[in-house]
């Protein structure tokens, strides 16, 4: 299968200059939290983080397409480009990071990276692998059921294709076409699995034996994701259906804080993969489309650094829950 | 060294990425550390300038660990310094209290007492546990216990209709209720004699409490001991009298006996077995020390069943040594020991309280000389056995310096008179007076 | 008021419920076009149609994750696993997910989602039709496990648990389907979750049984207060997690006499718990020892008839319990 990449320039794709600087802009910031992130974690304060380093083309190209609080999404760990996007903050990450009470996440309850948040249709997530995949589903059913265009996006790597809940909502999906954008952030190591030991034939040619589209996209490049994105919103929303989006990219990181990756990976293997980085591709993009020069690069910049050190700071010095918090909340009330 | 991963708990430096004396910015790399998860950079935390590093490359250190000395512009360095060593305090060693006039009628400090407990109980440390079918009889059930206890009964007199005898809580609900019926029951002719004798039941006035007063509730067992109590004194009326016993020769004899016979028995050899084989021997000679007022009869006890009052911190309990007239002194001593034990450790069974036909009080223990205890209800009477003291005494016309030791008897006048009392208490004296330190002890 | 019986109600509770709210919804195998196997369903799929009842593939997980995903989005589905056997699939979206849907993201989302399952021995059903799986299910805080055994109780529990903004697993006994009758109110009848029942007042034992097990112990009681005066209190507990501890409580206090009876294997049973919590909560009221009595800890009840039979408790088995109890 072609991988497909940008084929229209912006224009084409119903973008303007705003919406270009907008996912620049957040593709950036989550960058750079991250950075911060495994900082924090070095520095003994964090206990354990999970990166989006590599991804955020995928994640911002994709999650453009949400209309914020008509459509949901059920991202998966490494989506904190997506939940930035949506209208999750830098101090929100930290605050997860860290585990305070303010996590808007889960008040300190889950790991980071356990995103969720009901003001912006953002799914409680877990750490099972795979079973947004069904959940997913059923929420886009419900959209079918009453009539409404709303549009589900429900990500996850390629390693959570392999289990069964996966296959069991691209089957129901399928069946019913269901509003349902499944994007597969196919990041070649699952841990220290690579895909060929993951994934057997092709992810995206599976959505055809389930009855419905799949494209295989560059995953580094952020218009490309959004041209494919947009016309798989664009079906659900007309009722045509679900549509699987493999975004081919890369993990730039170890799995986590606590996986070392030189026992599986070369490093020239990163450091080929550094040179398709997404951030630098799209800011060449913008560059050589007169959206961005060098002194509004760094402008934008420096305002991220510091937006990104006021957010660490806050979460720092911001306090945890209190121990008997542990008690509440197990039931909700009527 | 700070924590990189969960459930690391060290550290390796395996190279300064700066050397002392240098400047460093924040998040600038520091080192590099090794740990069993991963391998990292170490982002300086502050900035500042280098003053010592207090880890050598290729040490592994714990999580928490001072690392490095960086002096941050503006603020003194202040070196690390050593906690205070720990003060160890030592415990005071618990003062064992004997008793003033330092007799062992019983085993004088609660202390040691428990302490032979341990030495003693069982070959492996570990005391045998009753069966079952014993403990259904006994123990019976949590409701049970309770309801005797509330109502001051013993399980073991109640019949029982439950899985091998055990008496159910109906079982005991419906004694309970029968005594209290039985209690109101007069048969004909008695009603007039016990209204007379008899206190009209006295009004429950109320006392007042004030400020600063502390208000006791009333244990099941103070509550028992009350009612026993006021029991006794309110239907026998309880006369009382002494005699003083020159105790020397018993003192002597003891004194060269007992570490023999502590060997020889493997326990101790108190006054207690000795004044109890005398009550024995002095109760066989006048029968009517151990007998019991039944309305309008006497009822003369066929067997002697010792009873040996044991003071315990928040309870009064009285073991019975059952037909004592059968065991000689050291089968006393034997049983004496085994009893006090077991009642300290809370161990006696209901079979070990009950049927006693006479009591031996030892308040000499606790250093009295004197003393009018009351009846053990329904016996007719009761021995005190006060402290041993020298005294000087009248012998021959001259003074002497002797082991006295005062007996006194409570009795139940209705049941006998001073002159009986006397008369079993001279026996009693007699006996003791006998001993020598050439005495046989068998 | 008209006589039942529990699968009856069942379908009565789901329909009147659906007529009333139209957010509720069923999907599962076999419950629209064919009614359900057991046909508790039948009849809905003509009144509220093919989207609201909805025939879903073989595939737990999906059934119970779909559920999930519909609940968050405005709907409150009733999800059928066609025999509580079938379960296990599903666990990871009821236990990992449902369960702690409103904990794990500190109040903010919650997912009101039923599941039904046909759970208990009946002929022919053996390994794999016939097992009693609430154990499971009933130490996972945020879920709640009811099994209600009568028609009345059944109805009016089916609604509170579509209403409860939790997920809750409705047990259904299926020996008892139709075995049971029971005069039904047709008027809006509450049973709040977490509500035991005291079915038979008595003052000498107290039983706590849920499912077949109830109802044989109530006919045993019947039966020892003929033949020998003994008065049994029959306590159900119709909710299983959490249970109704005072009820339970105040009934061992009474009496002092406990007997836990379920189809379930002993060990590791929610009759455990029941045992424990009135051993330490009843402990000064007991005249006799609690008891238990379950099936074997064999992997549930065989094909064959006499190998069934032995599995699950007898009446015979009931009574002498009943009687041991009573005499101690």
């Amino acid at each position: 299968m072609a991988i497909r990449e940008t084929s229209a320039g912006h224009e084409a794709l119903g973008l303007d200059e705003d919406d270009l600087r907008r996912m620049h802009y957040h593709m950036l910031l989550a960058r750079r939290v991250d950075e911060r992130s495994w900082i924090l974690n070095r520095q003994g304060k964090a206990a354990f983080v999970i990166s989006c380093q590599g991804q955020e083309g995928a994640q911002v190209g994709a999650a453009y397409n949400l209309r914020p609080g008509k459509d949901y999404l059920y991202p998966y760990y490494r989506d904190s480009g997506m939940t930035m996007l949506l209208g999750q903050t830098p101090r929100d990450q930290f605050l997860s990071l860290l585990g305070k009470k303010e996590d808007p996440n889960s008040g300190g309850r889950q790991m980071p990276g356990h995103f969720s948040s009901r003001r912006l249709n953002i799914l409680t997530s877990s750490a099972p692998v795979g079973v947004q995949y069904p959940q997913a589903a059923g929420t886009a059913l419900a959209f079918k059921m009453r009539g409404e265009d709303g549009v589900v996006l429900v990500c996850g790597g390629e390693a959570s294709t392999s289990g069964g809940d996966w296959h069991e909502a691209m089957n129901f999906a399928g069946i019913h076409d269901l509003p349902v954008v499944f994007l597969v952030e196919n990041n070649v190591y699952a841990i220290s699995v690579p895909a060929k030991f993951q994934v057997a034939g092709s992810i995206a040619k599976r959505a055809e034996g389930y009855g419905f589209p799949g494209h295989e996209v560059d995953g580094n490049d952020v218009l490309a994701v959004y041209e494919v994105a947009r016309e798989a919103f664009g079906r659900a929303r007309a009722g045509e259906g679900p549509t699987l989006i493999e975004a081919k990219t890369y993990r730039m990181t170890a799995h986590s804080s606590d996986d070392d990756d030189r026992r599986y990976r070369e490093r020239e293997e990163i450091e080929e993969w550094r040179k398709k980085d997404p951030i630098v591709r799209f800011e060449k993009y913008l560059m050589e489309n007169g959206v961005l020069d060098e002194s509004e690069r760094d402008e934008i910049s420096e305002r991220i650094k510091a937006e990104v050190a006021e957010a660490s700071e806050y979460a720092e010095n911001a306090p945890f829950a209190d121990p008997e918090d542990v008690l509440v909340g197990v039931y909700a009330e009527a | 060294m700070p924590q990189l991963g969960e459930s690391v708990t060290e550290g390796t430096i395996t190279r300064w990425l700066k050397a002392e004396g240098d400047e460093v910015a924040i998040d600038e790399p520091l080192a590099e550390v090794d740990t069993d998860k991963v391998n990292a950079e170490l982002p300086s935390p502050v900035a500042g300038k280098i003053e010592k590093f207090l880890v050598s490359e290729g040490s592994t250190v714990d999580v928490g660990t001072e690392i490095a000395l960086v002096a941050v512009a503006g603020e003194s360095d202040s070196p690390a310094s050593d906690a205070p060593p720990q003060e160890n305090t030592a415990a005071d060693a618990p003062t064992e209290e004997f008793p003033a006039s330092g007799t062992e009628a019983q085993p004088a400090a609660q202390d040691t007492e428990r302490q032979q407990e341990v030495a003693h109980a069982g070959g492996d440390g570990r005391g045998e546990i009753e069966d079952a079918e014993t403990l259904r009889l006994t123990r019976s059930s949590p409701v049970v216990r309770r309801l005797a206890e509330e109502h001051g009964v013993e399980i073991t007199e109640i019949p029982g209709t439950g899985t091998g005898g055990r008496v159910t809580r109906k079982d005991i609900e419906g004694y309970i209720e029968e005594q209290e019926e039985r209690e109101e029951y007069a048969p004909p002719g008695l009603q007039e004699e016990r209204e007379a004798f008899e206190e009209p039941e006295p009004e429950i006035e109320r006392v007042p409490v004030y400020e600063g007063d502390r208000v006791e509730d009333l244990t099941g067992t103070r509550r028992a001991i009350a009612n026993r109590m006021s029991a006794s004194k309110r239907q026998a009326p309880h006369a009382w009298t002494m005699v003083e016993v020159d105790v020397s020769g018993l003192a002597a004899l003891r004194e060269r006996e007992k570490a023999a016979f502590a060997e020889r028995e493997g326990i101790n050899l108190t006054y207690l077995p000795f004044i109890v084989e005398a009550v024995v021997e002095s109760l066989r000679e006048h029968p009517v020390l151990n007998s019991v007022w039944d309305e309008d009869r006497i009822i003369l006890r066929k067997r002697i069943n010792v009873g040996v009052a044991v003071d315990l911190e928040d309870a009064l309990i009285v073991p019975v040594i059952a037909d004592a007239d059968e065991l000689n002194l050291v089968g006393l001593a034997r049983k004496v020991d085994d009893l006090v034990r077991r009642a300290r450790a809370r161990q006696l069974g209901t079979e070990d309280i009950s049927g006693g036909t006479f009591t031996v009080n030892n308040p000499g223990a606790l250093g009295s000389v004197v003393s009018t205890p009351i009846i053990n209800h329904p016996q007719a009477a009761i021995l005190s056995a006060e402290a041993i003291v020298k005294r000087p005494v009248v012998i021959d016309d001259a003074i002497a310096v002797r082991s006295m030791m005062n007996l006194e008897v409570s009795f139940d006048h209705r049941v006998l008179d001073g002159g009986a009392a006397l008369k079993f208490l001279n026996a009693v004296k007699r006996r003791l007076e006998a001993y020598g330190p050439e005495s046989d002890t068998g | 008021m008209a006589t039942k019986n529990l699968l009856q109600a069942i379908y009565e509770g789901l329909a009147e419920e659906m007529r009333s709210d139209e957010s509720v919804m069923v999907l599962g195998e076999d419950v629209g076009r064919a009614g359900g196997v057991f046909r508790v369903t039948q009849g809905l799929q003509e009144e509220f149609g093919t989207a609201r009842v909805m025939d879903t593939p073989l595939a737990e997980s999906l059934i119970v994750g779909s559920a999930i995903g519909l609940s968050v989005n405005g709907m409150r589905p009733v999800a059928e696993i066609q025999f509580a056997d079938f379960i296990p699939p599903a666990f990871d979206q009821i236990v990992s997910e449902a369960a702690k849907f409103h904990y794990r993201s500190n109040g903010d989302w919650n997912c009101p989602i039923t599941i039904r399952a046909p759970y208990g021995v009946v002929p022919g059903g053996a390994l794999y039709h016939s097992q009693s799986i609430e154990a499971w299910f009933c130490n996972t805080p945020g879920l709640k496990v009811v099994a209600p055994t009568f028609p009345a109780d059944a109805k009016a529990m089916i609604k509170s648990a579509i209403r409860d903004p939790n997920p809750v697993l409705f047990l259904e006994h299926k020996r008892t389907y139709r075995l049971i009758k029971e005069e039904v109110p047709d008027e809006d009848h509450e049973v709040p979750l977490g509500e035991a029942r005291v079915h038979r007042e008595g003052a000498d034992i107290t039983v706590v049984a849920y499912g077949l097990m109830l109802y044989t112990a109530l006919a045993v009681a019947e039966k020892l207060s003929e033949d020998h005066g003994i008065e049994t209190e029959v306590v159900d507990p119709r909710t299983l997690y959490p249970l109704d501890k005072e009820t339970i409580l105040d009934s061992a206090r009474r009496t002092g006499k406990v007997l836990v009876i379920s189809e379930a294997n002993l060990t590791g049973s929610v009759s455990g718990e029941i045992a424990a919590i009135v051993a330490r909560e009843a402990f000064e009221w007991l005249d006799g020892p609690v008891m238990r009595l379950g099936a074997p800890d064999v992997p549930a009840a065989a094909f064959a008839k006499p190998m069934m039979d032995y599995f699950v408790p007898s009446a015979e088995e009931i009574e002498a319990a009943m009687l041991e109890l009573a005499r101690y």
